[in-house]
């Protein structure tokens, strides 16, 4: 996507003729997103790539009077086609021309940060390196020399610590200088390793001339070698049939040359670091390796990992749910109040429609914002400080029964805060069936709003022991998920498998910036959801629940409610247990708004006990159940659509899950009845 | 006095042990993957976490990076010895 076009409609930034557009590129853990929220702030503009479903971030800043539009290139260890980010990120280069690209390399890893470097360099864009975290450089001990590495690189080398905000001034000046033409450095390109040389030499020989634009020849010839399969379909539909020929006679020969290519950028790495780094010798035992005795181990590992989760669902619930009470008591009532005032002129239906219909839908959706933000908080600090990488890896081997490997747990992680993000944080993973299978059981896992009508009606049906109930739900939850999971890979996926490789990052302190503006993007887009499909959905429900005769017991929802009502009996509940739990796919917690509706307490303090005395704690049980493992809420279902881009991936995961919490909510209550409750 | 050492797959390693990499089968998208890590024909691999079952960690160019069993089977390396 191009700042001077697709930005030009969208957003309130005059975008002029002076525009500055710098890509930013960077291998994940390297600070480049605090390098990239540091200089836009709230200034940003988050999409998708067009086509794809991989985040697209773009942010704007003035500087010495030059307006700058930044672009954030997916995080990526090279630019090979191994991903979608990667094809990404070498198409924007090439193709947009941003004025200037920023790589951002890690000073306390400088080798493996190099790699990128040592790709970006080859393309036709001038390059900055901005070597960032040298403070973590200097707590290890290592000692570097920027100008040393800028001499050696023949690139402009910023050294900078984008936690503390060192450096950034530096690093201004110097693509202010850049965009001037006033460096003149000529940049030492790697080379490949000798034995592959004379291959690489044909190769170009052959495709000379029939290289499509953007590409440079050498740098497609170098592409072909390694093998790039995107690559070399554009090669080869450019080419005539006798050059593709003897080409691909040399590439067949030499299939092994992306070893070669790899070794002789980490040759060219090697000379870059030995003449900036002096490298003292590592004896101390670092935080690190400390913590990871504890973190990574696999068995007390699990546990440390559960009582994090533990903490984190009590802080979020401690912290979350008065604000929420708070919310709905000082907030969406008397708004509701209000506004039924001042509608009270208005035809009854416009009345109910803002007071029951938005107010009572969008607003009581809302109300779970404090609970989220959290929620989200909290994972955001676990992420930043470096621990999510060590959860995926002790939940490798249980994330393995379903095929899956130990990423895939991180977006199911991040569901328990809320199944939207979840579903949009399968982005993580690698392999297309793995990320589909991931989605498809990430509604099971309960989200902040399902765990509130746990926590709202468990404690008048089962005294003390709710606690006990509400965490054996969970558990169910969790062996539901499991068990799903691993059926649809004997039974679709055949047992498919993908790699696990994961960069354990250096456990280091969190950016309160960088948490801070994760949460508040998230929150953002719930908002905005809120304000758009919760919106429209609300209406739509309040509409049904409301004609053709006014009131909820002769509506259509509630006749759809008669209709369901014998499977709804299978479970234990009657028709009115079931609208509710039928209200709940516009959003999870509406069960207990329906509930107060149809038992015509409304805002009663008492409608959990008015339930406790109409049905026996095993139809609760089995409509907790049931509203645990019941299909997923409006939202969640058009993030899977949008995720997965099929309609129908999306209906049999509705249709998978409808199956299942019935079943199991029909088991539920005959056990729970069988023992008597 | 030089002695021929065998080569092993990577997961055998014990927690502490060196080994110089050798080859990576299991595909050639994988291999390609880890080449981009760091893990070219050669290099010095430590290993840094291995309990004999589930995922590994192994130190490859001064990074961490966990592997699968199965990954780290798949890739045969040769013991330093000294």
């Amino acid at each position: 996507m191009d700042c001077h076009t697709s930005t030009a409609g969208k957003t309130a930034v005059p975008v002029t003729e002076k525009t500055v557009t710098i890509a930013l590129a960077g291998q994940p853990n390297m600070g480049k997103s605090t390098l990239f929220n540091l200089l836009t702030g709230l200034n940003q503009h988050v999409g998708n790539w067009p086509g794809k479903t991989i985040e697209h971030r773009e942010g704007y800043f003035e500087h010495n009077a030059i307006h700058y539009c930044l672009v954030d290139l997916p995080g990526t260890y090279s630019l090979s086609a191994n991903s979608p980010e990667e094809v990404i990120a070498r198409e924007y280069i090439l193709r947009e021309r941003p004025d200037m690209v920023v790589a951002v390399v890690s000073a306390a890893n400088l080798e493996r940060s190099l790699y990128l470097v040592s790709e970006l360099i080859c393309l036709p864009a001038p390059l900055v390196v901005a070597l960032n975290m040298m403070d973590v450089a200097e707590q290890e001990g290592l000692h570097l020399e920027a100008d040393v590495l800028q001499a050696a690189l023949g690139v402009p080398v910023i050294p900078m610590t984008a936690t503390r905000a060192a450096g950034i001034r530096e690093l201004l000046q110097e693509v202010e200088r850049g965009l001037k033409g006033e460096r003149h450095l000529v940049p030492h390109l790697p080379e490949i390793r000798c034995d592959h040389r004379e291959a690489l030499e044909e190769v170009v020989g052959y495709i000379e001339g029939h290289v499509p634009p953007p590409y440079p020849t050498d740098w497609a010839a170098m592409k072909l070698l390694e093998g790039d399969a995107e690559m070399t379909q554009r090669i080869r539909a450019g080419l005539p049939a006798d050059c593709w020929e003897a080409a691909h006679g040399v590439l067949e020969k030499h299939e092994d040359a992306y070893l070669a290519i790899a070794s002789g950028r980490y040759d060219w790495i090697g000379r870059m670091i030995r003449a900036a780094v002096t490298h003292p010798r590592i004896g101390q035992i670092s935080l690190t390796d400390r913590l990871d005795r504890w973190a990574t181990h696999p068995i007390l590992g699990l546990f440390i990992l559960a009582g994090i989760l533990g903490l984190v669902f009590w802080l979020t619930f401690t912290l979350g749910a008065p604000m929420q009470e708070w919310l709905v008591a000082s907030i969406v009532a008397p708004l509701g109040a209000a506004a039924a005032g001042l509608l009270a002129g208005a035809p009854a239906w416009v009345n109910g429609m803002v007071v029951d219909g938005i107010i009572g839908g969008v607003g009581s959706v809302l109300t779970f914002l404090p609970i989220m933000a959290i929620f989200f908080a909290s994972f955001g600090l676990l992420e930043d400080v470096g621990y999510m990488a060590r959860a995926a890896y002790v939940m490798d081997n249980i994330m393995h029964l379903m095929g899956l490997h130990g990423k895939s747990f991180l977006p199911l992680f991040l569901g328990f805060g809320c199944n939207v993000p979840s579903v949009m944080g399968t982005r993580v993973i690698e392999s297309a069936p793995a990320r589909l299978l991931t989605i498809l059981v990430a509604p099971l896992v309960p989200c902040t709003a399902r765990m509130a009508v746990v926590a709202f009606m468990a404690p008048a049906f089962f005294g003390a022991q709710a606690t006990l109930v509400s965490w054996g739900l969970i558990l169910l939850s969790m062996i539901v998920l499991v068990g799903l999971g691993t059926l649809l890979n004997r039974v679709i996926f055949k047992g498919e498998r993908s790699a696990f490789i994961m960069e354990m990052p250096l456990y280091h302190l969190p950016n309160a910036r960088t948490i801070g503006i994760l949460v508040w993007q998230r929150s953002l887009s719930f908002v905005k959801k809120a304000g758009t499909i919760i919106l429209a959905m609300s209406v739509g429900i309040w509409v049904l629940s409301v004609l053709p005769g006014g009131s909820l017991e002769t509506s259509i929802l509630a006749r759809l409610g008669q209709i369901v009502a014998p499977v709804g009996k299978w479970m234990g509940m009657d028709w009115r247990l079931t609208v509710a739990l039928l209200t709940s796919f516009l959003a999870k917690e509406n069960s207990i708004a329906t509930l107060g509706v149809l038992f015509g307490g409304g805002e009663n303090v008492g409608l959990a006990q008015t339930l406790a005395d109409a049905y026996s704690p095993a139809a609760a049980l089995s409509f907790l159940t049931v509203s645990l493992l019941f299909i997923p809420c409006a939202a969640t279902v058009a993030v899977i659509r949008q995720e997965t881009g099929s309609w129908r991936w999306t209906l049999v995961n509705i249709a998978l899950l409808l199956v299942i919490s019935v079943a199991i909510g029909a088991a539920v209550y005959a056990l729970a009845s069988g023992i008597g409750l | 006095m030089q002695t021929i050492t065998p080569t092993l797959p990577l997961a055998e390693l014990k927690p502490g042990e060196h080994a110089r990499l050798i080859d990576i089968s299991g595909g050639k998208g994988i291999a390609c993957r880890l080449s981009s890590l760091g893990f070219t024909p050669g290099v010095d691999i430590e290993m840094t976490q291995n309990y004999g079952y589930g995922p590994l960690v192994v130190t490859v160019r001064g990074t961490r990076i966990a592997l699968g069993r199965r990954e780290a089977r798949n890739t045969m390396v040769q013991r330093d010895l000294e």
